[in-house]
């Protein structure tokens, strides 16, 4: 680990209980839901990281807890360094507070994982869907959802089928 | 507002005033097919006369799901989807993607694939800023600029299609190197390109710089400062165009970048014509750096020798019995990476492309993200458009450069 990175590592294993991990060089640090905000704000105010990169999430299905991890990616102009944040998340239907009053660009990007993967961002200012039609049933990039090569319907599953189809339904 | 009047803004009453809501100020829609919108982009404005008092972005319409489909592919079949997402820098997706793998599998590049991929990138930078200065210019009434960046837009596609047979569409760089080495008449085209370019920027400079037209259409207009850029994320020409000197290429180099001399260029108006000029200059510096790639470019193998996550040349296979059992292997089942996840960055010509990558240890991604520079600076266009009439709005869609392939992916 670079050593500029030390401060700030610390601080969070300490007030929040963060698990380090490392790999390639990149310092992910996994905080618990509750400790969402105040660590990210943390790292905007007391060390620096004061742009986010980006928010994303990754499905773990059919595993339940923790069914998905968030990542943020926090880029700090002042020593150069990319620090990631990730908390897991339990159940179909989570929820998280937005990361939005820290980061004002969060809201598209969590637009973005509320519409791929139907993860709810508490106090978020417009929830809507981003990428897909308003009126899209499902959330494409959970791992349950099928990823294509559909199967050919014949009269005796035509119904099987179309529950599963990804299409909006009425 | 009537009841049908609310339905028509399909939830987006609470992005716009009281007084939009009383009637007094002008909702109006501008695309997503309008020829200004650079591809398929849909605003929402609030209108008070011409002038923009909110601008709400409603983007997705070319949204194809190549997330999702790669996660369905092998690390080597899931790389043609990159080209797909931003097709003005369809060699830097693959340099990013490549990237993302390399340091997930801890691959080697070679040198000599390593000066490739630098000339090409800056190439396609070259390519993209001109198709941008082009097409905005045009925005802005300009007619004749866009017929002559095209012209030389043209002679970068012909390098691309004589290494790698594709004009854009190349999937020329693979993990591990190159596809295949870059044929003898490489060297000699390239050269040949960037000896004439120089004049040529001259050319468009003396249409545009000093243009009265120009200036009073660019100067002033849809600016930015620093602090907002970094609390919004931006990054590229937009953020160097507000004064920060800040380039991936630089700050954290990859693919040898730091042996190259080459400045950052960067303005303080904040406004389109400093991002105009920070683009212009940056097509120089492009050329300066890939005529130094050219004078270093070693000679050597393109791809790496590391036979577990790169096919075996075709020679060996006749020959040797484990080239053929790695060739098999690699083209049904692919190759399997560690367990873990990277992220990967590097600078497009819109700014920060970022490649994020997770492997559960199987040849297929676990889920791969791209963090593109189209949607975070999109983003900031209610920021910048607030104030202004409605026919800067226009110009001020081409100064961010956005490539709707790479908002919506």
């Amino acid at each position: 680990m670079h050593e500029s990175y030390q401060p700030a590592v610390s601080a969070l294993q300490r007030r929040f209980g963060a698990e380090l991990r490392e790999f390639r060089d990149e310092i992910t640090l996994l905080v618990e839901p509750d400790h969402w905000i105040d660590a990210a704000t943390a790292l905007r105010d007391e060390f620096g990281f004061n742009s986010l990169e980006g928010i994303t999430a990754v499905d773990y299905w059919p595993q339940q807890t923790p069914r998905f991890h968030i990542i943020a990616h926090i880029y700090s102009f002042s020593i150069h360094k990319t620090i990631i944040l990730r908390v897991p998340l339990n159940g179909n239907s989570p929820t998280l507070p937005t990361l939005e009053t820290v980061f004002p660009n969060a809201n598209w990007h969590e637009r973005e994982v509320w519409d791929m993967f139907g993860i709810r961002f508490e106090g978020h200012g417009d929830l809507r869907r981003i990428l897909m039609p308003q009126d899209w049933q499902g959330h494409p990039q959970r791992k349950d959802y099928p990823l294509g090569y559909e199967e050919v319907q014949f009269t005796f599953n035509f119904d099987k089928i179309s529950l599963k189809k990804p299409a909006p339904r009425e | 507002m009537t009841e049908q009047q609310l339905f028509e803004m399909g939830g987006m009453e609470h992005l716009f005033s009281e007084r939009a809501m009383r009637g007094e100020t002008m909702v109006l829609n501008m695309g997503p097919q309008h020829p200004s919108t650079h591809g398929v982009l849909r605003l929402v404005l609030e209108l008070d006369g011409e002038i923009v008092q909110n601008c709400v972005p409603d983007i997705g319409f070319l949204h194809t799901g190549v997330e999702k489909n790669m996660e369905g592919k092998t690390y080597q079949k899931a790389e043609v989807m990159t080209d797909r997402l931003d097709y003005m820098n369809t060699i830097g997706n693959n340099l990013v993607y490549c990237m993302a793998v390399e340091k997930l599998c801890d691959l080697d590049v070679p040198p000599r694939a390593q000066g490739i991929r630098v000339i090409l990138a800056e190439l396609q930078r070259i390519a993209s800023h001109l198709l941008w200065l082009g097409t905005s210019a045009l925005d802005l009434a300009a007619m004749s600029v866009f017929l002559y960046a095209m012209r030389e837009r043209e002679m970068i596609m012909d390098i691309f299609e004589l290494v790698s047979g594709q004009r854009m569409m190349t999937t020329y760089i693979r993990p591990g190197g190159l596809w295949r080495d870059v044929p003898v008449e490489f060297e000699q085209t390239v050269r040949e390109f960037i000896r004439i370019l120089p004049k040529r920027i001259d050319e468009y400079e003396s249409l545009l710089t000093k243009n009265p037209l120009f200036i009073e259409r660019t100067i002033g207009i849809g600016k930015i400062s620093v602090e907002d850029c970094i609390r919004w994320g931006v990054t590229g020409p937009v953020l160097r165009g507000s004064g920060m000197g800040f380039d991936l290429r630089k700050v954290h180099p990859y693919m040898g970048y730091e042996q190259y001399d080459f400045n950052i260029p960067t303005e303080t108006g904040g406004d389109i014509n400093a991002r105009y000029k920070v683009r212009v200059q940056e097509m120089r510096e492009s050329i300066r750096i890939v005529e130094q790639a050219l004078d270093k470019l070693p000679l050597g193998p393109v791809r790496s020798n590391n036979r577990k996550y790169v096919p075996p040349p075709r020679s060996e296979i006749g020959t040797s019995m484990e080239a053929l059992i790695h060739h098999f292997k690699l083209w049904t089942e692919g190759f399997t990476p560690p367990v873990g996840s990277v992220y990967a960055v590097t600078e497009s010509p819109r700014g920060e492309l970022g490649c994020f990558l997770e492997s559960d240890g199987s040849p297929k991604p676990y889920r791969v993200h791209f963090k593109t520079p189209s949607f975070t600076n999109l983003q900031i266009m209610p920021l910048l458009s607030k104030g202004h009439f409605v026919a800067d709005l226009v110009g001020i869609i081409g100064s961010i450069d956005i490539v709707l392939g790479d908002t919506d992916r």
